[in-house]
């Protein structure tokens, strides 16, 4: 899988409630929700964010809560894929299951700035800068994982007979 | 066989005679539990994978907790989602308004949890049982609706830390004092992705209802579980509330840790998280004069009899400052009930506090004690985060019930020494 987006970037330990905050939680629709994120942080993303962008994080991105609605309110929003130093793993293991594209990479994260143009090729773990021109390298997925997002996240793997 | 607590449990479940860190293994679930946020998610994917009904209608538990009593016509909508779905299958551990509590609580205090168990449940302070000697951690939605159909998730198996218990706790020091300790020391990310394993002599000299505070905030450090080693009083607490079986495990003497704290429990001091992190702790030497507007002394980490009693011990006679509100949360009905028998509730009232039915409610920013911008809050809660507890521009400080206790009575943060004179 391939992406291409402008970077919008955040710090460490952002957290589940501010991705969105739980006085929306008294809802499960997608589209409400994306209306509300990041918005304790930053009001100024949902006006902003454009299809295809790409979210840049700290360490520990996703910590706190594991609320599901967190990853569908980012993907929702129209993010493509979320690049942070290291996640938490509830975050971690939500995005997955519900097919939002992430990324672990430092060195990636300190070498993007907001606005950077940012390609990135998930089955290779190659992240490209293309307003500086630099290139960064990173794990791959686990095999295991990578198909479970090829079938399109957990519910399909198991649809498909692949998780029994 | 080199492998830790955790490890052992998950290789049992797995069906295997050992793993190791860093291994992707599928194991069997003993309970998938969910609460009035996140299941109406997990049934929406349940009815996607086009299953009849869930693997066993005894295992599946949903618990109304967080914005239960409803506190707005999304929620009651969301809370019938969840009725819904539990009668439509049958579902026999479906706690509502009336028999519920927070979940946290109230599944140790039902005996649903056996030490030796692998547990799931879409709530990120599932770690709690890791008190009991279970393995139960934190998933999301579709993993619980994945694990409701199949009986089965996937996990990479973890890597370790552990911690060396010796030593007693002084007083009115509480298992609250020694997680918000480890945090600060270890940092938010300090276990991440890695179970925190409990083990040494002074694990007995902590209650159950220690423990469990302790496990709860294991997430607050990145970790997958936070596990404690069983003894005595693991197996007297579990024996007073169901007749199951169940597995003791041990880690091997060889079993890898990745590092190894001791902690000598008479050495924790009562510790203060400001905001906006858990991690950012202080002791009363390092804590100025602080005035706050509210106390919320309840929630899935410290809303248990015990921490009532405490809570109580301070109030006892003594008034909540003028301009403080001070809310008291039982967990659970069961302990709502022997704090109204024993007359902490009369206590309470007395000085002033409001004592509200279970709810994890203001702890999440959700209802009963919502913050306005330039408020201060001490709470017994687990996350001080950005907005938490309502406005963006209001404040968390996580504490033990006895420093929450006497911060409502003296106007500010205050050690219990500062109002007991």
């Amino acid at each position: 899988m391939r992406f291409q987006g402008n970077a919008i970037k955040y710090g460490d330990n952002v957290d589940t409630d501010v991705i969105i905050p739980a006085r929306y939680l008294n809802t499960s629709d997608n589209k409400e929700l994306a209306s509300h994120c990041m918005e304790d942080i930053d009001k100024t993303f949902v006006s902003r964010v454009q299809a295809g962008d790409i979210m840049i994080g700290g360490f520990n991105f996703g910590c706190g809560s594991s609320r599901e609605h967190a990853p569908i309110a980012i993907k929702e929003s129209g993010i493509s894929l979320v690049i942070a130093k290291s996640f938490a793993r509830i975050f971690y293991r939500n995005a997955i299951n519900i097919g939002l594209a992430i990324l672990e990479c430092a060195e990636a994260v300190e070498g993007i700035a907001e606005g950077d143009i940012i390609e990135a090729d998930l089955d290779e773990g190659v992240i490209y800068n293309k307003t500086t021109g630099k290139s960064f390298k990173t794990q791959p997925f686990p095999a295991f994982i990578q198909k479970i997002i090829a079938n399109g996240g957990l519910v399909a793997s198991i649809k498909n007979g692949e998780i029994k | 066989m080199s492998m830790t607590m955790t490890q052992k449990i998950l290789a049992k479940h797995a069906g295997l005679e050992k793993v190791e860190a860093g291994q992707l293994v599928l194991v069997s679930l003993d309970r998938v539990l969910g609460n009035d946020i996140t299941s109406p998610v997990a049934i929406r994917e349940f009815e996607r994978l086009g299953v009849d009904t869930v693997y066993d209608k005894d295992k599946v538990t949903m618990v109304m907790d967080h914005f239960a009593p409803n506190k707005d016509i999304k929620a009651a909508i969301q809370c019938k989602t969840c009725r819904d779905f539990c009668d439509k299958h049958d579902v026999t551990h479906f706690y509502d308004v009336g028999q519920m509590g927070i979940e946290h609580a109230l599944l140790p205090e039902k005996g649903l949890v056996l030490p030796g168990d692998v547990v799931i449940g879409a709530d990120s302070h599932t770690c709690t049982y890791g008190a009991l000697g279970a393995f139960s951690t934190g998933v999301g939605s579709t993993d619980m609706a994945c694990g409701m159909a199949t009986g089965k998730a996937w996990f990479k198996v973890p890597s370790a830390i552990k911690f060396v218990l010796k030593g007693k706790l002084n007083k009115f020091v509480s298992g609250k004092d020694l997680i918000l300790h480890i945090i600060g020391k270890i940092g938010v990310d300090g276990a991440l992705y890695k179970s925190m394993e409990f083990t040494g002599e002074g694990v007995s000299s902590l209650t159950v209802f220690d423990r469990l505070t302790v496990s709860n905030m294991a997430i607050e450090a990145g970790a997958k579980n936070g596990i404690f080693e069983v003894d005595e009083q693991t197996v007297a607490y579990i024996k007073e509330r169901t007749d199951k079986e169940f597995t003791v495990y041990k880690a091997d003497e060889d079993a890898v840790y990745e590092a190894t704290y001791e902690i000598d429990l008479s050495e924790i001091r009562s510790t203060v998280a400001f905001p906006h992190l858990p991690e950012n702790t202080k002791t009363f030497d390092e804590i100025g004069d602080i005035k706050i507007d509210q106390v919320v002394i309840g929630s899935c980490t410290n809303g248990h009899y015990k921490d009532l009693e405490e809570a109580a011990e301070i109030f006892k006679g003594r008034k909540v400052a003028k301009r403080v509100r001070a809310i008291i949360i039982p967990a659970t009905q069961d302990i709502y009930l022997k704090a109204v028998e024993n007359g902490l509730v009369k206590i309470f009232v007395e000085a002033g506090c409001v004592v509200s039915t279970p709810t994890c409610g203001p702890c999440l920013g959700g209802h009963m004690g919502i913050l306005a911008a330039g408020e201060r809050a001490v709470a017994t809660t687990n996350r001080n985060f950005v907005g938490r507890m309502g406005h963006v521009d209001s404040e968390v400080y996580l504490a033990s019930p006895a420093v929450a206790a006497a911060s409502a009575i003296a106007g500010k943060i205050a050690e219990p020494s500062e109002v007991l004179q």
